[in-house]
């Protein structure tokens, strides 16, 4: 149980492969460089196009009754772009350039004892009196699980749009921002010190925007990329008061720095519970929790290799990274983690409820990426690190691998309108849809799986993480600092296991609604209208390929971190990798608890997977995919459905209550009255005004009036010999 | 002469004087009519060339009627005669009430600094110089004037009349009648 | 006596400063002037009973300037009336910048 601590030479890994850490944000960067000159010298040479040209998807807003003038160019065959040969080959390729380096720097680091980070100093950047900030990159395991998941399910995201974006006008810019994005992602998680995680806190925030804008010449996708921007820019605020005051009261911004100083932070005391909510207030923007989570369904409004990637893979996952990054911090804060746990929890359950009454496809895996993401915080919240992480790589998965197939299903009907020439029909609804499996068997066998995955059904990836994570909710609600803690008066072990309860509710759920989208998709009879279903047809291989890595990964994911009774491989590798990282933290807050008795954890994984499979069962038993008519002669919902459907209303809530008045007061208090009233009116226009009063009174010094002149005169005099009497 | 022998009766007169200055003065600078005050200012200079004459400098006063009221003012009248200004006109040439009452407030003010910087002590102290004013034998009044006249300033007093001199040739061109223009 | 001729002195020359402020006849203003140079020629006067003839001898300076200046500012002012057939100060005003 060993606490961190860099070691600047001398480190295991300093002459091996790991030297060359800073190729590893580099090579995606070279890659942005090269994809932007070729559209920039594309752009040049064949004139502007319109990027909404050959979108698949499109948003949708709060108008469900939006036109489809995006296709509306589409009577032609595929057109693929003038560059798109040397694209498809430096964008992906750069990824496996990346991934394979990246897999070289894990083999060494598996023979090396990991006991310290290696800390590869690349430049000064700041140093200003006693703060020393540099560009470093650490390489420890926690950071190396991450770049794994990026750099690998970044190529497979990277083969996959060599397909799905082939015949967008947009194709090399698509690339150039793609890699950007693994670029700042991957600065993100190597970084040494906070300011250059920030850098690629920020820079993923900026990519998010660029990606789901991509489209942009149809306003709602503009609108929904700056409603992304936006609210994360609120987290990002969290994120460096956060570091503010951890620099005042540690002196460090970087991790070994605040390690070594870590006990000017007394335990559980203000400074440090607020340094961790500050962090959380940036981990809700980033990760999409209560109450910053709205712009992720918008977010769908980018292509769906984007939502894979960055709304489900990477960039939704960067808060939890760093609440494990942190979790020196937070372990000494437990009303903190209390906090991260609680709205963890309640996010879950929310989201997962909202999910239930979606039509959009891509909507309801935006909503179980919420709930799913509320998992990983509750793991992180209650101190398992090392769980709430693995839930994120298990996750990364079948979540990537959920969202890619929703791609090939919805260019399937996109392809199959287009040869209809039907520009009316939403090919995202699923009530357009059903009974595709007869077309999709690959694509429906891999959704299968993910499905069964995300619900937790044994011996599948995601069943091992959930598990991992409720059972440490468990654990620490009989016993440990946590449930010591109380926050504002109930006692903490109420509230982890109310977080418990949540967690069980949220996997009946999530097993319901992933059930229902399955069965909406791929089962019944289909609603597409008899001469398009003609149309519909498998994938091509360049998409279905990732999607069977992507399954296979799914589907054995859990041998990564079996847990003791499931004796069918070695046990807990995941665990003890990142030990050296969050074992100390994970041990401070179970401090005062201890392990569940066998017979508890039977009992508790029974009704997990009792609860899962009641869940498929119901929806299959319940939901008639029969009964479903295409979107444009659907009845509108009532009742508690209609809420749900409108997500509860909190958008039109915010709006009323935060948007408008901020609007409003912009335009009424700030712009009329203080740029237009006061800059332009008192400080320049009263600038010229009081500069003519000025020339007025000067010209009056030569008026040429004698009599003035002698009133001056005098007037002068008396004030000089005033001044002398005043002397005296 | 002086306060040596009848001090009652040299402050009577010095008091009178000095009012009927002071009153000849207020009356010049509140007439209309510029004839009138230019009558007015003759008073004022007269009653001064009294005062001068009282404070032994007998010469000065001679001087003061001879030259000061009986060249200067004559000038003056000379000249209102020659433009006919005589006859003052419907509209006033003073100021308004206003600017009456702040240029009353300016000389107040003036004059209370005035007295006030008069009386405080100050830094450098006056040279006394080594002539005194007394009767000369050989000169007698005049004399006392003359002597450092003649001799202590005398480049002032060259100076002086080559002053005279150009003003005089200034006088007489400045009042000459264009011909051409 | 000094101060009183002193304070005499000082009312005087006020009394021409408030002359020459309020009136707007130049000729007035002139003649304000005179009266100005003369509660100087007191204050003069005064002094050289205590301080010697210097003061005497300053009062002839003084005297001598003052006519000067009056023989040429008067011809000024007929110049100016010449021009403009007018003394009044408010109509001079042809060196307005």
């Amino acid at each position: 149980m060993m606490l961190q601590e860099p070691v600047l030479t001398g480190h295991p890994l300093a002459d091996t492969v790991a030297q060359y850490v800073w190729l590893l944000p580099v090579l995606p960067l070279i890659g942005f460089l090269l994809n932007g000159a070729l559209s920039m010298k594309a752009a040049a040479k064949l004139g502007p196009s319109d990027p909404s040209a050959a979108g698949h998807d499109h948003a949708h807003g709060e108008h469900d009754d939006h036109n489809d003038s995006h296709i509306s160019h589409d009577d032609h065959p595929v057109t693929r772009h003038k560059y798109a040969g040397l694209v498809s080959l430096i964008g992906p390729g750069v990824m496996v350039l990346a991934f394979g380096l990246a897999a070289a720097i894990f083999v060494a680091m598996r023979s090396v004892d990991m006991a310290h980070p290696y800390v590869d100093t690349l430049f000064r950047w700041m140093p200003v009196s006693d703060m020393r900030i540099n560009v470093a990159l650490q390489l420890d395991p926690l950071s190396m699980v991450m770049v794994l998941v990026i750099t690998g399910i970044g190529m497979l995201i990277h083969i996959f749009s060599v397909g799905y974006m082939q015949d967008d006008p947009g194709y090399p810019r698509y690339f150039a921002y793609l890699n950007l994005f693994v670029f700042f992602m991957l600065l993100l998680v190597l970084g040494a010190n906070y300011p250059v995680m920030f850098v690629g806190w920020e820079g993923v925030g900026l990519c998010s925007y660029l990606l789901i804008g991509f489209w942009f010449s149809d306003k709602a996708n503009a609108d929904a990329g700056k409603k992304a921007f936006i609210v994360n820019r609120i987290g990002d605020f969290g994120f460096l008061i956060a570091m503010f005051l951890l620099f005042a009261n540690t002196g460090s911004l970087d991790f070994s720095g605040i390690a070594a100083n870590i006990d000017k932070l007394p335990a559980g005391g203000a400074v440090v519970t607020a340094i961790c909510l500050f962090f959380f207030l940036g981990c809700t923007g980033k990760s999409a929790q209560i109450p910053l989570y709205i712009w992720l369904p918008d977010a769908m409004a980018g292509p769906t290799p984007v939502s894979a990637l960055i709304h489900a893979a990477t960039m939704v996952t960067a808060g939890v990274y760093l609440i494990a990054r942190s979790s020196l911090l937070f372990s000494l804060a437990p009303v903190a983690s209390l906090t991260v746990a609680l709205v963890g929890g309640l996010t879950a359950l929310f989201a997962a409820t909202i999910g239930l009454k979606q039509w959009d496809i891509k909507k309801v895996l935006a909503y179980s990426t919420v709930s799913q993401l509320g998992y990983m915080f509750v793991g992180v919240g209650v101190g398992a690190y090392s769980a709430g992480v693995f839930h994120l790589v298990t996750h990364a998965f079948f979540k990537a691998l959920l969202f890619l197939g929703s791609g090939s299903v919805i260019f399937a009907m996109h392809a199959a309108y287009h040869a209809t020439h039907n520009h009316a029909d939403d090919a995202q609804d699923m009530r357009n849809m059903g009974g595709l499996k007869k077309y999709m068997p690959v694509t429906w066998v891999l959704m299968w799986i993910a499905t069964l995955a995300i619900a937790g059904i044994p011996v599948f990836s995601g069943f091992v993480s959930k598990d991992a994570i409720l059972g440490a909710v468990f654990e620490r609600a009989q016993g440990s600092t946590l449930a010591n803690a109380s926050l504002f008066g109930i006692p903490g072990s109420a509230l982890l296991y109310a977080v418990y309860a949540f967690g069980l509710a949220a996997a009946l759920l999530t097993a319901i609604y992933m059930t229902r989208m399955m069965l909406y998709t791929f089962h019944g009879p289909n609603r597409t209208g008899a001469d398009a279903e003609s149309h519909l047809h498998e994938a091509p291989w360049i998409m279905t390929g990732p999607l069977v890595v992507l399954g296979l990964l799914s589907a054995a994911g859990g041998w990564l971190n079996l847990p003791e009774f499931l004796p069918l491989g070695p046990e807990g590798v995941f665990d003890k990798w990142l030990e050296p990282v969050v074992g100390a933290s994970t041990a401070r807050i179970a401090a005062g608890g201890g392990a569940l008795a066998t017979s508890t954890e039977q009992a508790l994984i029974g009704t997990a997977v009792a609860i899962a499979v009641a869940g498929i069962a119901f929806a299959f038993v319940r939901l008639k995919p029969a009964a479903l008519v295409p979107k444009k002669v659907s009845p509108a919902s009532v009742g508690f459905a209609k809420v749900l459907e409108n997500k509860y209303y909190v958008d039109e809530a915010y709006d009323r209550v935060i948007v408008q008045p901020v609007v409003n007061g912009s335009k009424y208090i700030l712009w009329k009255g203080v740029d237009v009233g006061i800059i332009d009116g008192l400080f320049v226009n009263g600038s010229a005004l009081l500069a003519r009063a000025l020339g007025w009174v000067g010209s009056q010094l030569q008026s040429g009036q004698i009599g003035t002149y002698a009133w001056v005169l005098v007037l002068g005099v008396v004030a000089l010999l005033g001044a002398f009497v005043r002397v005296h | 002469m002086g306060n040596e022998f009848l001090p009652l009766l040299y402050s009577f007169h010095f008091y009178l004087f000095g009012l009927i200055s002071v009153a000849a003065a207020i009356a010049f600078v509140t007439r209309k009519s510029p004839v009138a005050a230019a009558m007015w200012l003759v008073v004022t200079m007269f009653a001064l060339a009294a005062l001068y004459v009282m404070m032994d400098a007998q010469f000065i006063g001679v001087m003061q009627v001879l030259v000061y009221a009986g060249a200067i003012m004559v000038v003056f009248l000379f000249v209102v005669m020659l433009l006919n200004l005589g006859h003052p006109s419907e509209l006033s040439d003073i100021r308004g009430k206003w600017g009456r009452i702040i240029a009353g407030f300016l000389g107040l003010a003036l004059l209370a600094e005035i007295m006030t910087l008069t009386r405080s002590p100050m830094e450098l102290k006056l040279i006394v110089p080594a002539i005194p004013a007394t009767v000369n034998s050989t000169g007698g009044i005049i004399g006392g004037v003359a002597g450092p006249l003649f001799r202590e300033y005398l480049l002032a007093f060259e100076l002086t009349s080559i002053l005279l001199l150009v003003a005089i040739a200034g006088a007489v061109v400045l009042g000459r009648k264009r011909s051409a223009n | 006596m000094l101060a009183e001729a002193l304070a005499l002195s000082g009312m005087l020359f006020v009394i021409g400063v408030i002359g020459v402020l309020t009136r707007r006849n130049a000729i007035i203003v002139f003649m304000s002037v005179e009266l100005m140079l003369n509660a100087v020629n007191l204050s003069f006067v005064a002094f050289s009973k205590l301080y010697g003839a210097t003061g005497q001898v300053f009062v002839i300076f003084v005297m001598t300037v003052a006519a000067a200046e009056a023989a040429v500012g008067l011809a000024i002012i007929i110049s100016i009336f010449r021009h403009q057939e007018t003394v009044n100060l408010k109509d001079i005003n042809l060196l307005r910048g």
